[in-house]
């Protein structure tokens, strides 16, 4: 017979269990990815260019290009996401239009990651090769910008609804107009979560392969114009893995794609709490 | 002899199929403080929003009637409830200064009314600070955030900042209920002062208050007004059954 005590006891037991698996499993795969990558982590691996089919030398061209195609997606994905969320959260009331909205936000959100690669090929490589240069870094960071459009505007959406509608109405309430509003009152207030939002979200998308293994080149490219093409961190991890290169410095390149992805998670924490020690308390 | 500044004709006012004011006519005066009392719910909040367009700003309101300020309808098509709100300043029951600084928050009007000139701001806006009685407690911290102010100051804060707009008429919505007895003290002088510049209506749900800082007091209840009048005659002599058993009721 179990009694209730014992099996109070072990339910605490398994539950301890479950949340000790997702710290377990967390030290795992960074344990095993330091011990892998660290063999071949040094200065001339970070800062140089690969050579001999990324067998030597350094992956330089993929940190740049990682760097800058997700530079291109936030600078494209953060107006429209922000600007949307302004619209749903200030402008309009909740009814079919922004039911719509959402739908679409979140269905974005559903879409497979090699859709949206195979869909950037389509409309980018192909049909806007003349804008976007064919397989270039501007394609690449367009694509990843389709991506990460939805978490941009939930996240802003969410941080805009936080403004306290008490300092709102006191912005009326001294006869500013609605955009007044919204520029002194509202972006201020939503800003660190807006930022925050958008940090993630370039942590994601630094960490995606499938949108933009159709627009990066396989051989070292040194990023010179985003018009032309270039490599990144993810889509070079999988090629010197999928062709049995180098299963060392494939992991070199995961211990540097979870350090910059880290990092990023981490800078976000600290610049919200950073903007954020002036306000609401 | 004061003049009539606001004339409310005949408002109701619906939240929905809900009506939250029915019929109410009142006769504000100019450069008098005008107190409104009535049980939580009757709708004086929802009356005093009626006098700046607040309620605008609510989803499913509809409003009927007039409401005339120096005889003009703010209701009519062709009013600008921008220069509107310029004109009538409101407090609210929580002190909600902006998250910014002292400075910055009593600018906030001036500023998004076009006053670029950092001279003529400085000086509007210590004249603000000075208005709401808070001059000797912030001067040496204008740059610091607003919200490192007592409650008590941040209402007063809030005062300032209606202040530099320069307002008609200012309208307090309880605007000591987050506030202590000496803070709230500070509030009512404040008002007392006021009145000699600004038109002023105060809802309250404490009567000595509105004895105390008022001249005329309307008495609501379910959304109608029961009784309008002189605050010492309502108080001491209330014509209604319903006024006197409210009064009574309270302080006995
Ligand atoms: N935004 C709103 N939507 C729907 N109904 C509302 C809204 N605001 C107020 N009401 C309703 O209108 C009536 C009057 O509310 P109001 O806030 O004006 O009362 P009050 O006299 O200010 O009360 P209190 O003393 O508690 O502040 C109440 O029945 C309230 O539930
Ligand atoms: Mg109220």
């Amino acid at each position: 017979m179990i009694t209730a005590n014992t099996a109070d006891r072990l339910l605490k037991i398994l539950l301890w269990a479950s949340a000790f698996a997702i710290i377990l499993v967390l030290f795992s795969i960074m344990g095993y990815v330091f011990l892998m990558g660290a063999g071949v982590m040094n200065l001339e691996f970070i800062f140089t260019t690969a050579k001999n089919n990324w067998k030597e030398g350094g992956i330089i061209t993929a940190i740049e290009g990682t760097l800058i195609v997700v530079s291109i997606a936030v600078l494209f994905a953060a107006p429209i996401g922000i600007g949307a969320a302004i619209y749903l959260a200030e402008f309009t009331r909740e009814g079919k239009t922004t039911k719509i909205i959402r739908l679409a936000a979140d269905s974005l959100n559903a879409i497979p990651s090699i859709v949206f690669g195979l869909f950037g090929l389509t409309l980018f490589i192909h049909y806007l090769k003349d804008y976007t240069g064919g397989a270039s870094l501007l394609s690449a960071g367009l694509t990843l910008s389709f991506m990460i459009l939805p978490t941009i505007m939930r996240t802003s959406e969410v941080s805009i609804r936080t403004v306290p509608l008490q300092e709102k109405m006191g912005s009326y309430a001294l006869g500013a107009t609605k955009l007044q509003t919204v520029k002194n009152i509202v972006i201020p207030g939503a800003l660190p979560g807006i930022f925050t939002g958008i940090i993630l979200s370039l942590g994601r998308a630094a960490g995606e392969t499938a949108p933009i293994v159709f627009m990066t080149a396989l051989n070292p490219i040194t990023p010179s114009s985003i018009f032309r093409g270039g490599n990144a961190l993810t889509t070079t991890l999988y090629y010197l893995t999928s062709e049995g290169i180098s299963i060392n410095r494939a992991f070199g390149i995961a211990l540097t794609l979870i350090l910059i992805v880290l990092t990023l998670n981490y800078s976000a924490r600290f610049v919200n709490n950073y903007l954020t020690r002036n306000q609401r308390r | 002899m004061s003049m009539e500044k606001i004339i409310v004709r005949e408002l109701n006012l619906w939240y929905g199929e809900k009506q939250a004011l029915e019929d109410v006519n009142m006769q504000i005066r100019e450069n008098r403080v005008t107190a409104l009392i009535g049980p939580s719910g009757c709708g004086k909040s929802t009356f005093i929003r009626c006098l700046n367009r607040m309620n605008d700003r609510i989803e499913g309101v509809r409003i009927t009637g007039k409401v005339e300020i120096d005889g003009k309808n703010i209701y009519d098509k062709d009013v600008d409830v921008v220069a509107l709100r310029k004109r009538i300043g409101m407090l609210f029951q929580k002190p909600n200064p902006f998250p910014m600084s002292i400075y910055d928050n009593v600018a906030y009007g001036p500023r998004i009314h076009g006053t670029g000139d950092k001279k003529k701001l400085r000086e509007i806006v210590e004249d603000g600070i000075r208005g709401a009685a808070l001059w000797d407690e912030v001067s040496d911290r204008l740059e610091t955030n607003a919200l490192d102010l007592s409650g008590g100051q941040q209402q007063r804060l809030c005062i300032a900042r209606t202040l530099a707009v320069k307002p008609e008429i200012i309208l307090f919505d309880e605007p000591c209920s987050a506030l202590d007895p000496i803070a709230t003290g500070k509030i009512e002088e404040l008002i007392h002062d006021l009145k000699r510049e600004y038109t002023i209506v105060i809802v309250t749900h404490n009567m000595q208050q509105a004895a105390r800082v008022s001249d005329y007091t309307g008495y609501f209840l379910l959304g109608e007004m029961i009784e309008f009048g002189k605050t010492k005659k309502l108080f001491e002599n209330p014509h209604k059954k319903e006024t006197e058993d409210y009064i009574t009721g309270r302080f006995g």
